[in-house]
């Protein structure tokens, strides 16, 4: 691919954006020209609306549609912080500065907008998101937390100061923060044949170390627990700009699990975006039969372990792949979890001569 | 052998053995009743000629005492219709001397309440008393008293007559009496207040022996109609009124003693009457035997076709009067009165007025503020004995939507030629059937308006909140998507906020 058509996909999201704000502008201040109290409809997004899309592998929004409108007089605040937030967000994007949730929820004070608390402005955020069907990264709005990457991938920023400067993502052995300057930059070229994304920080250390990026030729990914939707974003674009394979090594016990799944087919929060999740990525272990296979040392299954053992085998999401049915079936019946770090009872490289091959063959 | 000795004792023996029941139970309770006796007297006067009462009272320190009780000296002067010099020495030093035993409405009704404060005075300091007066003739009479208590006679000590050439009329009562000020200037302010509230066409003045001054200026100048004098109801009498009656009577004859001496008993109803209690109408009712009188009593009372009493002898406030006075000391933010119809209850005639006031100078408490009213006295002790507290306790009032803790005055005054007071220092009204009917009938009928009202503030304070919000937040959008939709006008939003402005905001 060249770069110039990567350019223009790129500057092409960033206008789109900003029409779409700005659309939004035109509505409301049309709306009020012409003697009405402005109104928006977007999506619901109660429970009832939130249906599992088998075909895009992820949630979706229902037909359901709910009005926010400026006469009610209970809706007329949540009104207003949503165009001020549109406003902002418009800001923010025109003038190609980033912000966190956190910043928004000080900045709407400087505007005499002033939240409650965090959670109204985060959720003033995610109103904007279903109206224009746009996800907050897009008006440059970027989580706190952050996981990184690290292997031969060579990206080349957008971000003002560093247009067009490249860097190679082996660059820094503590890998590369997956933050709005890498989000919004360009994929110049990989060598890298697969992606392998880690639930724990260590052991995404232990990889580097070991040359797991060597040895398997691969881009190794930290989600530093639940995958942000940066992350999720940029494992969906490695998947799909260079039709890597991604496959996703958690602890073994149901929350390492459905945190393969998030990445895999979305969650149920964010069923008013696209564009978040890799429905091809394999989850790669630690399988509750792993834990059996392997002889690794375990806890035993707590109780809400076992009721989202429960909840997770009801899941559309799960219905899709024989083998979650199973792994739940097992852990159900050994009625124990293990770590990533289990396998160091039989060394520290054990896991990457012997565990990570045999799992890659197992999973093509 | 031992041997009993009876004795005779005076009325004022008696009552000085028993103030406790005339409200002189202690210093502090002895201020307050003392004031509130001249105070309710002088009141009296001034309405029985229908004028506008100016009452003047003064406490000053006499001597200094002990902390609990020291010795003052109190003035209080009116414009009332004065009293003739021959009564003066009898209305201030002869217990159960009166000029109020006649049937009508009026504060005083046992002849006792001025001399009782008098004979306390007397008791507690060995001072006389003075008294002076003028009917508004050429002549003003200054009397100096004393009271023999044993046999309940005045002293005379002195009596000067002086020309009255600012054609004065009205009378001052000064004496001392011991007390404690302190702790009774809480009630009789509220004394004050109260009875301001309930004579809204009074000027009262009173200075405290630290000079401080309390005035309560008149709010209005019309005054309700003096009552007229009835004769008794036949349901309201007893033998000892019956016995008085036959005495002084002109009539020899059953039918004229009846027609004549009873309220609402005419030609035919006498004879219907003589004829259901087997006497005949020639009969002279000075011939009576006691039987046959005992038997007419209660023939009186059982016989079923008397017609009701009416309510001329009444004078209640009215619904104007009330308003005014409860205006004038409370300043609430709603106000509702209402004047039941006249009512009776063992013959006797009376009248419920009832008010409900809300917010404004009425605090917040975890109770309403109860004020009691009997003929325009304020009664301020014992409220948990009082019918109406009863009454208001027992309501339903969260059929109103009303708690307890709102800033609400419910007021309740029963105007009756016999108030039914429990005790003689006029504390409480007893708990009658019919009257608490009447009460409970008549407070349902203002927390019903007080409710409307409540509703419809809901209602107003609702729309307000509701404009508040557009008006806070309508501009913001309209500049929030000027910008946003990259234009360069700000639309207009003064007639949308038109469209939803409903009651204005403060
Ligand atoms: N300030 C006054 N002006 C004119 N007359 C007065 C005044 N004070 C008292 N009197 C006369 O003296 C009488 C006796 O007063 P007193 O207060 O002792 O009894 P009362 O008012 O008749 O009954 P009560 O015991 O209920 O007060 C009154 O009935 C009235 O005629
Ligand atoms: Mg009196």
């Amino acid at each position: 691919m060249g770069s110039n058509k990567k350019e223009r996909i790129v500057g092409n999201k960033k206008s789109k954006v900003l029409s779409s704000l700005k659309n939004l502008g035109s509505r409301v201040y049309n709306q009020l020209e012409n003697g009405f109290f402005p109104s928006i409809t977007m999506p619901s997004r109660s429970t009832e609306n939130i249906n599992y899309d088998p075909d895009l592998r992820q949630y979706i929004l229902g037909e359901k549609i709910v009005l926010r409108n400026s006469r009610i007089f209970t809706q007329t605040r949540g009104f207003t912080q949503l165009v001020w937030a549109a406003t902002f967000s418009h800001e923010l994007a025109s003038q190609r500065k980033t912000s966190t949730l956190r910043d928004v929820y000080y900045s709407a004070q400087a505007y005499e907008m002033v939240f409650k608390d965090q959670q109204e402005s985060n959720n003033i955020i995610t109103d904007l998101e279903t109206v224009l069907g746009l996800s907050r990264e897009d008006f440059n709005i970027f989580p706190e937390e952050r996981s990184a990457v690290f292997g031969d991938l060579t990206i080349a920023y957008t971000v003002p100061g560093y247009e067009g400067r490249t860097l190679n993502l082996t660059s820094h052995p503590d890998g590369v923060l997956i933050g709005p300057a890498l989000t919004s930059a360009e994929f110049v070229g990989t060598t890298a044949d697969k992606v392998i994304a880690i639930e724990k920080g260590g052991l995404f250390t232990r990889f580097v170390e070991e040359n797991v990026h060597k040895k398997f030729n691969a881009l190794l990914i930290s989600t530093a627990g639940q995958a942000p939707r940066a992350t999720r974003h940029f494992i969906r674009r490695l998947n799909r700009e260079f039709n890597l394979p991604v496959y996703i090594f958690t602890d073994g016990d149901p929350w390492g699990m459905h945190i393969a799944m998030v990445i895999i087919s979305g969650s149920a929060n964010a069923a008013h975006l696209r564009e978040l999740t890799t429905p091809d990525a394999k989850w790669m272990g630690v399988w509750a039969s792993d834990i059996v296979d392997y002889k690794l040392p375990t806890y035993p299954l707590k109780e809400v372990d076992f009721t989202r053992l429960h909840e997770l085998q009801r899941d559309p999401r799960y219905q899709t792949d024989p083998l979650w049915q199973k792994e739940i079936k097992t852990f159900l019946k050994i009625r124990k979890k293990a770590e990533q770090e289990a396998f160091s009872r039989y060394g520290l490289t054990y896991i990457v001569d012997e565990y990570l091959p045999a799992k890659l063959g197992e999973t093509k | 052998m031992a041997q009993q000795t009876f004795q005779e004792i005076s009325a004022s023996d008696f009552f000085y053995r028993n103030r406790d029941i005339a409200g002189f139970t202690n210093p502090t309770r002895a201020i307050f009743a003392t004031i509130r006796e001249l105070v309710e007297n002088s009141l009296d006067a001034a309405e029985t000629i229908k004028v506008l009462p100016d009452v003047y009272v003064r406490l000053s320190f006499a001597k200094v005492g002990n902390q609990e009780s020291q010795v003052f000296k109190l003035r209080v002067e009116d414009n009332g219709a004065g009293i003739l010099p021959k009564h003066i020495p009898s209305a201030f030093g002869q217990v159960l001397y009166g000029s109020k035993y006649t049937l009508k409405q009026q504060r005083g009704t046992f002849g006792l309440g001025g001399k009782m404060a008098i004979l306390y005075g007397q008791i507690t300091t060995h001072q006389p008393a003075h008294v002076t007066s003028s009917t508004g003739t050429a002549k003003i009479y200054s009397f100096k008293l004393m009271m023999d208590i044993q046999k309940n006679r005045p002293i005379i000590l002195d009596r000067r007559v002086s020309t009255n050439k600012g054609q004065w009329r009205g009378t001052i009562v000064e004496f001392c009496l011991e007390g404690d000020y302190l702790r009774a200037k809480p009630k009789v302010l509220e004394y004050f207040k109260q009875t301001a509230m309930v004579n809204p066409y009074a000027n009262l003045t009173f200075v405290d022996p630290k000079g401080r001054l309390y005035k309560f200026t008149r709010g209005t100048t019309s005054m309700p109609d003096p009552p007229k004098e009835t004769e008794p109801h036949p349901y309201g009498v007893d033998v000892e009124l019956l016995q008085r009656l036959i005495q002084v009577t002109p009539y020899k004859n059953m039918l004229e003693f009846l027609k004549n001496e009873f309220h609402r008993v005419g030609e035919i109803t006498a004879q219907k009457f003589l004829a259901f209690s087997n006497l005949s109408p020639r009969k002279n009712p000075k011939r009576l035997s006691h039987a046959e009188l005992v038997s007419l009593m209660q023939n009186l009372k059982k016989f079923e076709k008397f017609l009701p009493p009416d309510s001329s002898c009444l004078s209640p406030l009215g619904e104007d009067l009330l308003k005014a006075g409860i205006l004038k000391e409370l300043k609430p933010e709603f106000l509702v009165v209402h004047q039941r119809k006249p009512s009776t209850y063992a013959g006797h005639p009376f009248i419920i007025e009832t008010a409900i006031a809300y917010g404004g100078e009425i605090p917040k408490k975890n109770n309403f503020v109860i004020y009691r009213f009997a003929n325009k006295i304020p009664l301020l002790y014992d409220e948990a004995s009082d019918v109406s507290y009863r009454v208001i306790n027992s309501m339903n009032w969260s059929r109103y939507k009303v708690t307890q803790d709102m800033p609400i005055a419910i007021v309740v005054h029963i105007c009756s030629t016999k108030v039914p007071y429990k005790t003689v220092g006029k504390e409480f009204i007893a708990d009658r059937p019919e009257v608490r009917r009447e009460i409970a009938n008549e407070l349902r009928g203002v927390a019903r308006k007080l409710q409307h009202f409540l509703s419809r503030r809901a209602h107003v304070n609702k729309e307000k909140k509701k404009f508040s919000v557009f008006i806070k937040y309508l501009p913001k959008i309209a500049q929030f998507s000027t910008d946003l939709a990259g234009k360069e006008k700000i639309p207009d939003i003064e007639k949308l906020l038109k469209s939803v402005r409903k009651f204005g905001i403060e």
